[in-house]
């Protein structure tokens, strides 16, 4: 697959660079290690801080998300794999202000190992008392009775949202987590994939799919989904992904949401807002309240073709949060 | 037998090479089953781990540093799972080493066993998830087991290493339970652990390398 780039082994760095050289209103990069990226704007005493981060190629995730009402921290990986715990630590001294730091990550394997070991070390090395929240959105990773081993995609937009908003508003550790948490357990997601993506180092297909053919669940890395079949119109696709959302978490009629069909990186906004129209029509023939909706590339794989639906269910404190401003570099709410 | 901190430090380089020659086939292993990007990590970790030999490693002849050196550079240079995994068994290993230029066969007994140990309480995979587990427990005990009889290292890791490569092999029939592979299912069947197989690969240089070191 074709691919602007220089030189596949220093992809990473040459992005990390020219981004903060794109944002330095925003972003700072650390001279301690240079897969460690803060705000640029000096967060106040006692405001915890809000650490996020995975491998590289979800872009705008997760770098795009550093800024006001968002993320103080971001630790980069190499393409799709966690960051080591150096870059995390390094961040997490940089953005603790005395009140902790929570670190919000998807859960896979290398990031519960990695994020974990920078968690204990930030304790015993700096003292610094660290919260964890790990996001488990994707409902076609695992079945409902094993909620816990799902593995997180593009819903983290909406934790980092809430926890990002409970911090700025002032709430301690323990509660920006509880309000974390709370995001995470109300939101559910579905995802489609149509054509692969390829590692700038191997340069081949991540997986393979038929020309006329789609497949439900298909992981934010390519990893294999749960169903391969002929592609639909978008309207029976988004009829499936949102049936499975509900049937996972149901919502009676009068309840709010909010909405984000996330492209995953080569689907077009044309695409996207055709899937957008049909999420809304079934959500408001259900009765459902959509509160706020954000359709775009939130979280991507590289140059997959596909997309993804997100629901988060609000209560008073979620929907408040949710619209919280906030001013990154790849994300404005005023 | 003997080794030295050199023999360790040209077992680390062959495992350099071998990782380059091996990087597609296990990244085709890795594309079944995964993101397709497990040659290229093992790649990215050994590369860095390989400049620390041409460098601050070139003179240093304490085994027990050598390990503790290998594991945090391979670490700081992956991240990923097997960043925090090698690591540990590196980490954990080099106790077994501290302080020493040449290895007798016990203390190369205990550095294994070490690693292992470490590795299988970082990932909490167990026998039979298809992991890099179904290679190392295998080995581990077989090691145990014949060194117990023997005291012999070469005799014992000899043995230990046709047990690794029958536990990477029955990961080819096994449903992946960890890790990204694991919402597979039925389809990760028929296809190699890439995690196993490099570790096998690994234990498997280590083997060539003491072997050869014998015979100089």
């Amino acid at each position: 697959m074709k691919k602007l780039i220089n030189n596949p082994t220093v992809v990473v760095e040459e992005m990390i660079e020219g981004y903060v050289k794109a944002y330095p209103k925003h972003v700072r990069q650390l001279e301690e290690n240079a897969r460690a990226l803060v705000t640029a704007k000096e967060t106040c005493e006692g405001k915890v801080g809000v650490l996020i981060g995975g491998g590289s190629g979800h872009e705008p995730a997760f770098m795009g998300y550093i800024g006001s009402g968002m993320a103080d921290g971001v630790a980069v990986g190499n393409i799709f794999a966690s960051p080591p715990p150096d870059p995390i630590l390094e961040a997490t001294k940089v953005i603790d202000k005395g009140e902790g730091v929570i670190y919000i990550y998807g859960n896979y394997a290398g990031d519960v190992m990695n994020f974990g070991m920078a968690a204990e070390l930030a304790d015993l090395e700096s003292g610094i008392r660290v919260g964890s929240v790990l996001v488990t959105d994707d409902v076609a990773s695992a079945p409902k009775e094993e909620k816990e081993k799902r593995r997180g995609i593009a819903g983290e937009f909406f934790v980092t949202k809430a926890a990002g908003a409970a911090a700025d508003k002032g709430y301690n550790l323990d509660d920006v987590v509880r309000v974390a948490q709370k995001a995470n357990d109300y939101m559910r997601t579905m995802g489609v994939g149509l054509t692969p993506c390829s590692l700038p180092q191997t340069g081949k297909p991540s997986f393979e799919l038929e020309e006329n053919e789609m497949e439900i669940g298909l992981g934010h890395h390519g990893e294999p989904g749960i169903e391969k079949g002929e592609l639909q119109p978008a309207d029976q696709v988004v009829d499936r992904l949102v049936h499975d959302i509900l049937a996972d978490m149901p919502i009676e009629k009068g309840e709010k949401v909010a909405v984000l069909v996330n492209g995953l990186g080569s689907t077009t906004r044309m695409e996207l807002y055709i899937m957008f129209r049909r999420v809304e029509q079934i959500l408001s023939e259900k009765g459902i309240e959509i509160h706020r909706s954000y359709v775009g590339d939130y979280s991507t794989s590289l140059e997959m073709g596909g997309a993804s639906v997100t629901i988060l269910k609000l209560d008073e404190e979620l929907a408040e949060f949710v619209d919280h401003a906030a001013d990154c570099p790849m994300y404005v709410q005023k | 037998m003997k080794m030295t901190a050199e023999d360790l430090k040209t077992f680390l380089k062959n495992v350099v090479v071998m990782i380059e020659e091996q990087k597609e086939y296990l990244c085709e292993l890795d594309r079944k089953l995964g993101d397709g990007d497990h040659g290229v990590t093992m790649s990215i970790g050994w590369q860095a781990v390989n400049e620390k030999l041409e460098a601050e490693l070139k003179d240093e002849q304490d085994c027990g540093k050598i390990c503790i050196t290998t594991g945090r550079t391979f670490l700081s240079a992956v991240g990923s799972s097997v960043g925090p995994l090698y690591a540990t068994g590196f980490m954990r290993g080099a106790k077994a080493f501290q302080g020493k230029s040449e290895l007798t066969d016990v203390e190369l007994k205990d550095f294994w066993v070490a690693f292992v140990e470490g590795i299988k309480e970082r990932g909490k995979a167990e026998v039979g998830d298809k992991t890099m587990i179904d290679t190392l427990q295998p080995t581990l005990e077989s090691l145990q087991t014949n060194f117990e009889k023997s005291n012999d290292f070469l005799a014992a890791f000899s043995e230990a290493v046709i047990a690794a490569e029958q536990g990477m092999e029955s990961t080819k029939e096994m449903l992946s339970k960890r890790g990204r592979s694991s919402r597979l299912g039925e389809r990760s069947l028929g296809t190699k652990d890439p995690g196993a197989t490099s570790a096998y690969l690994i234990l498997d240089t280590f083997l060539t390398t003491i072997k050869s070191a014998q015979v100089a």
